[in-house]
């Protein structure tokens, strides 16, 4: 990959190289994310995301065989989804969380977000599309412990030195939702 | 109650001793004890008329949607004729869940212990959900198996209210209509477009499920009057400000000039036990939206429900939140849901939220009203995560051995009910004092759970008992 003299990159396939590099950096930067979640550093958190950012959590309903390709997932965009919302609604989630009598999240819960499997599917330079898994556990008050698995995908963008995240589906491994809510981030 | 008493077995347990609806107190055991709980499947659930679904999730032949009444699990089905059954989903040779499918399309049932088959196409059986094939009737059964006997067991009672499929597994009980009672006026708000088009609503795909760790009573009580948990429990949530006016505006989207959203709200309370948060007189005009072409596009629906409605003499009010007894709640304005509070134990909730919008509803309308209903309601809805928080650690404090010994408070407007222009019911004297609903809920639940007959249910409620009570009260005062 090269920079023209436009400033756009050439869609020349990266060496084996530059492909671990941008992996390890595209990893480094979804760790710290997890990181800022599980720190509660939300103003920051934000900040990863892009203006345009779209966060999807279709809803999984069992299905035939036949049909798990069309059916087995609520769409986007047009059905109902545990999440289907830009940045200004998860900006709302966090000054909600910010307001110290949001009951769901008070006190606040501990919450571990695992990273892993991680792949990058498609380098299109300044946007990657990445797929990994995420196990998310949380704990809160004594004894109320969810663990939320499943597959996400991200479209994450080069701004200057450092990456934003413009777009994030996540498949949550449940039908029936065993959490009482999801007050967390996912 | 004292735990010796809890020592008596299930049988010997009255609960409406456990309701005294005179001083306004509830025993804390009708929201633990798995004694009572099975009273409850046993008396309460099989007997009621029970929200399925909606007849949207079916709209084709052989279209099919997995659904629980109770403790049983059953299939709400559309024939080949169009018709909507509801069908216990259990094998009559083995019990096996003959489809573990959310949803779907076919014309029939196979059941993959022994393969035996229903079918719901009326041309092939009978009913619907009649035995069609079993594998070697012949050789195993010598031909002799009576199909006709051996289908799935069919909901007897099956009502179609506007879409909403309604289902009693009792055949004693009565019609829909008799039920529902007034209370229908609320399911017609639902169930009606915006603009006061009858029953021209439809549900969007998906239904949100979810478990608690909570009693279901929890859930339907609080939708059937208490407003009052709204400033506490939302705090944070009416902080932000998720609602139609755009950021910073109130989550339900009332207009700032109606003088405050409780202004006037008094409770309907029925006899039969359900209960409205607001009275078919309390006028909630649609709400002004950050974008002009929505508040342009509600205020002409409103303009022309209102003009119809009062053309039949309707009031404009009635759109909830509201509790249909015993476990469907739903709400008819913004948002506009419906609930079911299906009970798994005395201490966990399946929850479910269908989003109801209007089938005319052009793209832009749609595709707001999607997105409020999901920050607002489920268990991602930042208004209803609160809620879920303190049904389940109530819960959990209310079961302790020296917990259970007290009772919880449900005085409001405690003698101080007004009388209604609609049969059957009752209004709180105060927008606020919303526990006469829930008063009134309990003591049609006992009634029930106790397993009164229906010839004494239906007296017991053909007449609403406390009008003489403020009938009484209001000649002692003038």
């Amino acid at each position: 990959m090269s920079a023209t003299q436009e400033g756009t990159t050439e869609m020349t396939a990266p060496t084996s190289i530059e492909r671990m590099a941008l992996h390890y950096e595209i990893s480094d930067f979804l760790f710290r994310e997890a990181d800022l979640l599980d720190e509660r550093r939300y103003t920051e958190w934000l900040a990863m995301l892009a203006d345009d950012y779209q966060y999807s959590v279709p809803m999984r309903m069992n299905v035939k065989y036949d049909d798990v390709d069309s059916l087995e997932q609520t769409r986007a965009g047009a059905e109902v989804c545990w999440f289907d919302e830009p940045k200004d609604t998860v900006e709302m989630r966090v000054t909600q969380l910010q307001t110290g009598v949001h009951w769901a999240e008070e006190p606040v819960s501990r919450v571990s977000h695992l990273v892993t499997n991680i792949r990058l599917d498609e380098i299109s330079l300044p946007e990657v599309e990445v797929s990994c898994r995420f196990l998310v556990y949380r704990n809160r008050v004594a004894d109320e412990t969810d663990f939320l698995v499943g597959r996400r995908r991200d479209r994450l963008r080069k701004v200057g030195d450092d990456w934003q995240v413009c777009r994030r589906t996540l498949l949550l491994d449940q039908s029936v939702l065993l959490a009482k809510n999801l007050s967390i981030f996912v | 109650m004292s735990i010796e008493d809890l020592e008596r077995s299930a049988e010997q347990i009255r609960v409406s001793d456990l309701i005294d609806v005179e001083s306004g107190q509830i025993s804390r055991e009708i929201f633990v004890d798995e004694r009572i709980h099975k009273m409850e499947l046993e008396n309460l659930f099989p007997r009621a008329w029970l929200f399925v679904g909606h007849a949207s999730q079916v709209p084709n032949a052989g279209d099919f949607f997995s659904s629980w009444m109770g403790s049983d699990p059953v299939l709400m089905t559309r024939d080949d004729k169009g018709e909507v059954f509801v069908l216990l989903n259990s094998c009559r040779h083995r019990g096996m869940r003959v489809s573990r499918y959310d949803e779907g399309n076919t014309m029939q049932f196979t059941c993959p212990y022994h393969a035996w088959s229903y079918s719901i196409d009326g041309s092939l059986v009978d009913v619907p959900g009649d035995l069609h094939g079993v594998p070697h009737m012949k050789s195993a059964y010598q031909g002799q198996l009576d199909k006709a006997k051996w289908g799935l067991v069919r909901c007897p009672r099956v009502h179609n209210y506007k879409g909403l499929i309604f289902a009693t597994w009792d055949p004693e009980a009565p019609e829909f209509e008799e039920y529902a009672g007034e209370f229908h006026w609320w399911l017609d708000n639902l169930t009606d477009a915006f603009d006061g088009t009858e029953g021209e609503t439809e549900v969007f795909r998906g239904v949100m499920k979810w478990r608690i760790k909570s009693n279901w009573k929890f859930v339907s009580e609080n939708f059937l009057g208490d407003t009052y948990h709204g400033a506490s429990t939302h705090a944070s949530v009416e902080a932000v400000g998720i609602g139609p006016g755009g950021r910073g505006k109130r989550r339900h989207g009332e207009r700032q000039n109606q003088g405050g959203f409780s202004k006037g709200r008094m409770k309907t309370s029925f006899r039969l036990g359900h209960g409205a948060s607001d009275n078919l007189g309390y006028e909630l005009p649609y709400p002004e939206f950050a974008e002009p072409e929505l508040t342009e596009y509600f205020d002409a629906a409103w303009a022309k429900r209102a003009e119809k409605l009062r053309a039949e003499g309707r009031p404009l009010g009635g759109r909830g939140p509201a509790t249909m007894f015993p476990n469907m709640s739903f709400s008819a304005g913004f948002p506009r849901t419906i609930l079911v509070a299906h009970p798994i134990s005395a201490t966990e909730t399946e929850v479910w939220r269908w989003f109801v919008v209007d089938k005319s509803a052009p793209d832009f309308v749609r595709e707001w009203l999607r997105q409020y209903y999901m920050r607002y309601a489920g268990p991602g809805g930042m208004t209803e995560q609160d809620d879920m928080e303190n049904w389940d650690y109530a819960t959990q404090a209310s079961s302790g051995v020296v917990a259970r010994r007290f009772p919880y408070n449900y005085q409001q407007g405690l003698g101080r009910e007004r009388l209604s222009e609609l049969p059957g019911a009752v209004h709180s004297d105060h927008a606020i004092a919303g526990e006469v609903n829930a008063r009134a809920f309990y003591r049609r639940w006992a009634e029930f759970v106790d397993n009164l007959g229906w010839p004494e249910l239906t007296r017991r409620a053909a007449v609403d008992d406390r009008n003489d009570a403020i009938n009484a009260r209001e000649a002692t005062e003038s």
